[in-house]
């Protein structure tokens, strides 16, 4: 069994650039900040590390900070602009008993992700569903498609925080 | 000589009458032989989280109930859970004694539901019946306690909504005396039965390094071997004090993690959850089930991943708070929803028929997978 | 009708009128698609199962809507669904009844106002004969809502039907 720190000082060790910070400032839960395009790198060094062994992903989530500038256009609708969109993995150990959250934050603009699928199988459809609601795009991922949405919708990501319901979807009214 | 065979496209769902619910699966086939299965899934994806976003704290609690129909409270009960440990919230004993109490009937109810409609997928409808006979009792119980058969809207953030009616100790304990030789009567009638022993054992064989690296919890998992639970891995609530099993796959008429072995994990589990129930009642200490409970809910910014052991596995909320009165973001885990990546490796190799088995037997609710 | 209240004492000829033996014939023997949508759909299952007994109003579940004369929207109805469920009542042969269970189903329920892939009433794509209003209804309460269709059955014309086909508001 480990905590947080050790994992962050042996990864940091390790991967010198990519891991950038440990937060544990914010009550509750501490968390490992790391680069979105190595994360691949440092999760399958979590997996095989004889002395880490994360070998599940308990979830993957999408997370939009909206940090961003809010500007309205002509019409009154409020859009973010520039900021972050961030992922958070929450990994555990079966056999050691122990617990990590790593974060990865991206531009919102051009959100990249390195995907885990290739550690952990079961990270397919998390990274599916936090593409399908924000928009991240998984670098390397299999079969990255919509997955709870329509494959058609073409209105954006729901689960960001500036999106805007269309009024018709396939000649069906969607508001109330 | 042997024969040449064409691949075809099969398609199942989202309208089929064991997919328990909307869910569609692209089955490629060979003959009769399942080369690969691509579930499509989001037929009933009812935004749970924009909704959460939308609400105050409180207000979050009808809508866990939706997401696993079959396992409302104790939907509500992770959610109450999580949202006592972001506050930092005591709650009275007498509190986590009934949540306890009502998980476990929950669990007893959600098995049966499990198994009926597997025994009824596999063509068996006698079990369908025999075990919604049983399940109605259960919702009698939580009928009286909270007014509500299936979304009860009962735990709440610091406490419960009623305490528990003055007949409630009673009639459980008569139920729990009822409802063991049931038990009994379901392996007479379904477990044993050769046919159904022919159709399960043997068929949908999930490895445990599989397993774990998809990250499928609960009764699939035990069923495949492994002593996972969180009951007694990463405790809560009060299930610490109580003594009870926790049933894994032994392979009794297959090999370990078939399909029999996950429907007889949950016979199993309904046995342990009577035990734990019997244990609760006999030890529930008196107090104010609404004492702790804050007038206004407001955490500080922060973040938390907090996990309990739903009757499909492990289900996982993951709240950040921005100190407002409306959480940020909140993702659930949901067991099914892993679970159901793992499905066509289950499937490949395998008859068309056996992917009712297959499907009958991981339980999934689909009102989790799509949220 | 009564008729088989009545002993016949001779001879074995009724006398009724066509329309009401029409009627009878079918609102005594409803098939409804075996088809659920969501948490209304367990509810559905528990009026099949024991203790509420589906069966005696004839109602009982067929696997295809080809051979079905009712379909019980029981859940949410989202938008990816919306094409589906009006495809298999497209499928289904007349005549032909819905009943919608469940505030979702009526009116997108508690997701009316969030609900960015809930479709708000299912009756934006099929006519509905019933609405069951509750969430989850009852069992007690989808079995009113049986009798209310039955009796509307029982006063249908074939003449002049009181149902006007297909009327949803859009597509």
């Amino acid at each position: 069994m480990k905590t947080a720190e050790e994992i962050f000082n042996q990864l940091k060790e390790k991967f010198e650039n990519s891991v950038v910070e440990l937060k544990s400032d914010k009550p509750v839960e501490s968390f490992i900040i790391v680069n979105p395009l190595e994360v691949d790198k440092i999760c399958l060094f979590l997996r095989d590390e004889k002395d880490l062994q994360f070998d599940s992903l308990m979830n993957l989530s999408g997370v939009d900070d909206a940090n961003g500038t809010k500007e309205k256009d002509e019409k009154g609708l409020e859009t973010i602009k520039g900021g972050t969109l961030s992922v958070y993995y929450h990994i555990e150990s079966t056999k050691l008993r122990h617990k990590l959250t790593l974060k990865t934050s991206t531009d919102r603009e051009k959100p990249e992700v390195v995907t885990v699928t290739e550690t952990w199988k079961g990270a397919d459809w998390h990274e599916r569903e936090a593409y399908d609601m924000y928009g991240i795009v998984f670098l390397n991922h299999p079969d990255l498609r919509r997955i709870l949405m329509p494959y058609d919708w073409e209105f954006g990501y729901p689960l960001r925080k500036d999106y805007k319901n269309p009024e018709f979807y396939q000649g069906m009214k969607v508001p109330y | 000589m042997a024969l040449k065979t064409e691949e075809m496209v099969l398609n199942m769902g989202p309208q089929h009458p064991s997919t328990h619910g909307v869910l569609r699966l692209e089955l490629q086939i060979d003959g009769e032989i399942i080369i690969d299965v691509v579930p499509h899934i989001g037929y009933l994806h009812r935004c749970f989280e924009k909704h959460a976003e939308a609400m105050t704290y409180p207000q979050v609690i009808p809508y866990t109930d939706r997401m696993d129909y079959l396992a409302s409270m104790y939907n509500e009960f992770g959610y109450a859970l999580a949202m006592e440990r972001l506050m930092k919230i005591e709650v009275p004993e007498r509190v986590e004694y009934i949540r306890v109490i009502m998980g476990e009937l929950q669990r007893i109810a959600s098995h049966l539901v499990a198994l009926g409609t597997y025994g009824a997928d596999i063509g068996a409808f006698t079990p369908f019946l025999f075990c919604f006979r049983d399940r109605e009792r259960i919702l009698h119980l939580f009928e009286i306690t909270c007014g509500a058969r299936l979304l009860y809207n009962y735990i709440w953030i610091g406490g419960l909504s009623h305490d528990l009616h003055p007949d409630f100790i009673r009639l459980t304990k008569e139920f729990i005396k009822d409802f063991r030789p049931n038990v009994k009567e379901l392996n007479e009638l379904l477990s044993y039965n050769r046919i159904f022993i022919e159709r399960t054992a043997n068929v949908g064989l999930l490895p445990l390094e599989t397993a774990i690296n998809y990250g499928v919890t609960g009764p699939n998992l035990r069923a495949s071997g492994m002593k996972w639970d969180l009951r007694k891995d990463d405790p809560y609530s009060v299930y610490h004090k109580f003594d009870y099993d926790i049933p894994i796959g032994k392979g009794e008429k297959g090999k370990t993690g078939d399909c029999w072995d996950r429907y007889y994990v949950r016979v199993l589990e309904m046995e342990e959850s009577l035990k734990i129930i019997e244990q609760a009642i006999e030890q529930i200490p008196d107090g104010d089930v609404t004492s702790a409970i804050p007038k206004r809910v407001k955490p500080p910014e922060g973040q938390i991943y907090t996990r309990v052991e739903n009757p499909r596995g492990e289900l996982g909320y993951f709240i950040i708070s921005d100190g407002s009165i409306n959480p940020a973001r909140v993702k659930v885990r949901a067991p099914s929803f892993v679970t159901m990546q793992v499905f066509p490796e289950l499937c490949k190799g395998f008859m068309i028929a056996d992917v009712v088995a297959i499907l009958g037997s991981v339980d999934i609710v689909l009102g989790e997978i799509d949220r | 009708m009564g008729l088989l209240d009545q002993e016949f004492t001779e001879g074995n000829i009724v006398i009724a009128k066509t329309e009401d033996l029409f009627n009878w014939a079918r609102l005594s023997s409803l098939w409804q698609v075996g088809f659920g949508l969501a948490c209304c759909a367990i509810e559905m299952m528990a009026t099949s199962a024991s203790h509420y007994d589906f069966d005696r109003f004839g109602v009982i579940p067929r696997p295809s809507p080809r051979q079905s004369d009712v379909i019980i929207i029981s859940g949410t109805v989202t938008l990816k669904m919306a094409i589906r469920v009006k495809r298999l009542y497209e499928q289904m042969p007349d005549p032909k009844y819905v009943i919608s269970m469940g505030s979702c189903a009526n009116c997108g329920g508690p997701y009316w106002e969030h609900g960015y892939h809930v479709l708000k009433g299912v009756d934006r794509v099929i006519p509905v004969d019933v609405y069951v209003p509750g969430c989850p209804p009852r069992p007690e309460a989808l079995l009113e809502g049986l009798l209310k269709l039955q009796e509307k059955i029982r006063n249908e014309s074939i003449v002049k039907p009181i149902r006007s086909g297909f009327v949803g508001k859009s597509a």
